[in-house]
């Protein structure tokens, strides 16, 4: 309170008369240039801009994606190692790719609360009420979340190396895996929009993405090998996206064709866009 | 004729079961400030947000400086800027960067967006916390920020929603003398506020709102006109007393008496303030014993008893209970 007494101090320094400011408003006001309307990269760059400079100044929000990265691979590798694979070496070759999809997507639903909580606080109503292309908000915030999916994969990528991990797809192989697992987040965080503003709390929005997410995950190839599941359960993993989108990630870090799942990977990627993207923009343009 | 800044007809908006606006009809130039007057729930918000484009009505039109709100809705974007309780700044980030930011989407370049957001922070004197962010910010620049977030490019129809509510006096008389130096430099400003005296310091006219409806329209002093001049409120040191106080009022002002919720308290609307010094005198003839004794402007409460025969307050209770 008394920081807050002391700054309001110096800085009420509105200037002195009601005259003066008179002046200076009617100066600022008198600069009637109106800029060129950007396009629709330009808008969605500068909101991922903004996802940065909250970055910056609320770096508490990079603590889950470097933190869990960190104890997921560590768990994982260590208490499933022995049982499932033998030792802990093989499975680490056999889980990490999965623990790099795993890290990211766990941290996507993150997007559905943080826009949640901008709708809540008005910031939203701000954007929406500017001449600009309205995904622009939505689009340059799933941009900004790349800064920290990236962050994410890094951690669980040098985990693994001091680990013993060795990617026979090289550094070409690893880069192809992180760019198409931002791809991936970026579509999949779609569905974290919509909820966003289907959903009328951060908690609730919180909550359904769990509900998502916990399947979507674990009923995959991510920690293990499909054709030891009954086979109810290997249907489900099969036609999971996040199966295939592990699988390639594998074959790109393992080095070997990963052309095969790539597309359909792709494929889910674009449906996943051209169904929530729409489901989400329509919400946003109605919200309120 | 000059082209309107602000012309509905019928406009309706409906949430679920409650009708916020029922049917508003506005003719409103371009020019000066325009309040919009009127409780907690009375539609004053939906109407404003229908009219940035944020909601869309039900049914009715809007056209905001000639442009259709629904059809034309990028043009209207182009044009009115809005600050409110739902349209605020980034809490997160600093002054500076929340002004850069809207200058950036706006289509500056970097820099001139920096020159930009510098040159408002100085009219607002906001400079020394330019690097601070917002949310360190008192009520008072929270909401000079805000306001000069709507005008980074300057919008020829400003809406400001409460742009006082929660302030202290000093800052609320800040946030009056910026609206005044912006009208004074050819914006329009739509002001809403729950404030009587609010809109008499500022708007040119006023539609006074209630249930989703405009009841009343006018300049302060036509609506002040309808009300009476002031309002008198007596509180006299005993309870046991107010009956008594109450007669000699009505003796001596020959208007009604109202027994307010205060059981020691009561008010009246006066036509002529001169003839109040009189009741003074006629309630100290009388020995009782007076805690306060004050003329002043009708209460928002006592321009919507004078309209509508009951007051905001017991409006919202009888919505509640409803």
């Amino acid at each position: 309170m008394t920081r807050l007494d002391k700054l309001d101090e110096r800085t009420d320094v509105v200037p002195a008369s009601a005259e003066s400011l008179a002046a200076a408003m009617r100066a600022a006001l008198a600069d009637v240039e109106r800029p060129n309307p950007p396009g629709p990269l330009s808008t969605s760059l500068t909101f991922g801009w903004r996802a940065l400079l909250k970055i910056k100044h609320v770096p508490e929000q990079l603590f889950d994606v470097t933190v869990f990265p960190v104890m997921f691979t560590l768990l994982f590798t260590f208490l499933f190692g022995g049982a499932i694979a033998g030792s802990v070496g093989g499975y680490l070759q056999y889980v990490l790719p999965g623990l790099l999809v795993q890290g990211v997507i766990m941290i996507t639903m993150y997007t559905g609360s943080t826009l949640r909580t901008d709708i809540d606080r008005g910031v939203f109503d701000r954007f929406r009420s500017l001449p600009i292309w309205r995904p622009s908000a939505l689009v340059g915030m799933l941009l900004g979340d790349a800064v920290r999916y990236t962050i994410s994969a890094a951690v669980t990528i040098s985990l693994g190396l001091a680990l013993g991990y060795r990617p026979e797809g090289g550094v070409a192989g690893v880069l192809m895996a992180v760019l198409l697992i931002l791809v991936f987040a970026f579509s999949f965080s779609w569905l974290w929009t919509f909820f966003a503003l289907v959903l009328r709390t951060p908690g609730a929005v919180m909550g359904v993405s769990m509900l998502v997410i916990t399947p979507l995950t674990f009923a995959s190839n991510i920690f293990i090998e499909p054709s030891t599941l009954p086979t109810w359960l290997q249907a489900f993993v099969e036609v999971n996206p996040v199966s295939h989108l592990v699988t390639t990630v594998r074959d790109f870090m393992g080095g070997t064709d990963a052309s095969g799942e790539l597309s359909i990977t792709l494929l889910w990627c674009a449906g996943l866009v051209a169904v929530f993207g729409p489901l989400t923009m329509i919400r946003y343009r109605t919200a309120g | 004729m000059a082209e309107l800044a602000i012309e509905t007809h019928a406009l309706v908006k409906t949430f679920r079961k409650t009708i916020a606006v029922d049917g508003i009809d506005l003719a409103i130039p371009r020019g000066g400030v325009h309040g919009f007057l009127g409780p907690n729930g009375a539609g004053k918000t939906t109407t404003i947000r229908m009219l940035a484009t944020l909601t869309k009505p039900d049914s009715g039109t809007a056209r905001v400086l000639g442009r259709d709100v629904v059809t034309e809705a990028n043009e209207v974007r182009r044009r009115v800027s809005l600050t409110g309780q739902f349209a605020s700044v980034d809490e997160d980030l600093t002054g500076a960067e929340n002004l850069r930011l809207i200058g950036r989407l706006f289509g500056y370049t970097g820099t001139r967006a920096t020159r930009r957001a510098d040159e408002l922070l100085s009219a607002f004197g906001l400079s020394d916390a330019r690097d601070k962010q917002v949310k360190k910010y008192s009520g008072g620049m929270r909401r000079r920020i805000d306001i000069a977030a709507s005008i980074v490019v300057t919008p020829e129809l400003l809406f400001l929603d409460e742009p006082t509510t929660g302030l202290d006096p000093r800052s609320r008389n800040e946030v009056w003398d910026i609206i005044r130096a912006m009208v004074s430099s050819g914006t329009t400003v739509l002001l809403t506020t729950q404030y009587l005296d609010e809109a008499d310091q500022l708007a040119d006219r006023i539609s006074v709102i209630d249930t989703g409806r405009v009841i009343a329209e006018g300049t302060s002093s036509e609506l002040k006109a309808r009300v009476g001049n002031g309002a008198l409120h007596v509180r006299v040191m005993h309870p046991a007393d107010r009956p008594r106080a109450s007669a000699v009022l009505a003796r001596v002002l020959r208007v009604e008496i109202r027994d307010e919720v205060d059981p020691a308290a009561v008010s009246a609307t006066v036509a002529d303030p001169a003839i109040v010094t009189a009741a003074l005198t006629a309630l100290a003839d009388e020995n009782i014993e007076l805690a306060q004794f004050s003329l002043g402007q009708p209460s928002l409460d006592e321009v919507f008893l004078a309209l509508t025969g009951h007051t905001s307050e017991s409006q919202t209770d009888e919505e509640a209970a409803a």
